[in-house]
């Protein structure tokens, strides 16, 4: 997610990122109220044309549509076992459309205007949420999704240096460990960051 | 000024840290010793992430298990790893994450925040992604995420182990000139050229303290016999 953001000079970069999110979720509330298939595929197709007004690469389509395939690809046959081959579609391309929209999104925000959003959000409830502490969750999950894949593509070259590149538990154990140990050392540098925790 | 009283630190029922009593005033204290040795432990109480198992450590009259918060108001601490320190992913959200539990005026949080950028002259890397960062450049944003707190007394765990030489030598440019109390844990002895005072550690126990060329001599004298 973190490394999605694609730096554009775009309407849609210009965009504030709260009324990107406030048209995601009213688009996608709206999406299942979509009557027929045809209407679903211009939606699709209109997810697409936004890719193209944000001088995104369509290429980007595919890259965000990829891990979701065999999840699709099973939303599909199951739907077309269950209902027949014209809902199967409707609802594929339901899914599709959403995926795209959403990762319009994070293609066109930056992660600190995300959670700038996701903090006056929470804002009205903070008499029950630290809403400090869930901006900070989310900021470090975005921090540690590139350090923990750094730390995967380090164990898997070292296994591969032992000739242990097939096997599962070698890469698994170590990552594991270090995933632990870090957890801990960030940790500590949070609280020693935090002046305001007594 | 930092005073421990009586402290003693044990984990699982194994002695860290033994029955320690001292005050530090100097502006630069280097510790060094072993690994195990119970430097880092020691580091640690200073600013509260270590609590010790009997006795006291006091940071300006503060108690650091009582007043953990305000001690860390005090004590800034920079990690070995600037990847464990580093827990926003803009470069500027970094800086600005202590200040925010400063309840700081808008204006002053974003005036602290550029006069850092502006003062070691990174405000290129201002909007920048964390982890595209260098070794170097991420050791320098975790300095800049404590100095921007305005602490009294920083200590400094490793903070040159994963640095080449020329990040190195920057570091410790900024390091030296910063008016603040220093106490770093190191292995790189070079780096304590210029203290005023270097503690040694060793299973547990304070084993010297004093002058850098005595303490330094006396390390050598024992890694090379061992």
């Amino acid at each position: 997610m973190l490394t999605l953001y694609v730096p554009r000079n775009s309407w849609l970069h210009r965009l504030p990122a709260g009324a990107k999110f406030l048209a995601l979720i009213g688009v996608g509330t709206a999406i299942f109220w979509v009557p027929n298939i045809e209407i679903m595929a211009g939606v699709a197709l209109i997810s697409c044309l936004l890719f193209a007004s944000a001088k995104i690469p369509l290429m980007k389509v595919y890259d965000q549509l990829k891990p979701a395939f065999w999840a699709l690809l099973i939303i599909f046959l199951a739907q077309w076992y269950l209902e027949g081959l014209e809902y199967a579609g409707y609802v594929t391309l339901r899914f599709t459309a959403l995926i795209l929209l959403a990762s319009l999104l994070t293609l066109t925000t930056r992660s600190d205007a995300m959670i700038a959003v996701i903090e006056k959000a929470l804002r009205p409830f903070d008499r029950w949420i630290s809403v400090e502490k869930v901006s900070l969750a989310f900021s470090l999950t975005l921090r540690f999704i590139p350090l923990m894949r750094s730390v995967t593509a380090e164990v898997r070259e070292a296994q591969k240096a032992r000739g242990l590149d097939r096997s599962l538990i070698a890469l698994m154990i170590p990552v594991i460990i270090r995933t632990l140990k870090t957890a801990t050392e960030v940790g500590e540098a949070v609280e020693a960051r935090m002046v305001d925790n007594d | 000024m930092i005073s421990f009283n009586s402290v003693n630190v044990a984990f699982d029922g194994r002695t860290v840290l033994e029955n320690l009593s001292l005050e530090l005033r100097e502006q630069r204290i280097g510790i060094i010793g072993w690994n195990g040795s119970g430097k880092s432990t020691f580091s640690r109480l200073i600013n509260g992430l270590q609590s010790p198992t009997s006795g006291s450590v006091t940071v300006a009259g503060l108690d650091t298990t009582k007043d953990g918060g305000k001690v860390r108001r005090k004590v800034g601490f920079v990690f070995q790893n600037p990847d464990n320190q580093i827990v926003y992913p803009i470069v500027k959200e970094d800086i600005a994450f202590g200040l925010k539990g400063l309840k700081l005026p808008k204006e002053e949080r974003d005036h602290r925040i550029q006069q850092i950028f502006d003062q070691y002259q990174l405000s290129h890397l201002r909007e920048r992604l964390t982890h595209q960062l260098s070794g170097g450049e991420k050791q320098m944003i975790a300095l800049m995420g404590v100095l921007v707190m305005q602490p009294d007394i920083i200590i400094l765990d490793e903070p040159t182990t994963l640095l080449d030489l020329r990040n190195k030598a920057r570091l410790m440019e900024t390091v030296n000139s910063l008016p603040q109390q220093i106490l770093m844990v190191t292995h790189d002895l070079e780096l304590l050229d210029g203290f005023d005072r270097v503690l040694m550690f060793h299973e547990g126990r304070l084993y010297q303290d004093g002058s850098p060329p005595d303490v330094i001599k006396t390390y050598r004298e024992i890694s090379l016999s061992c």
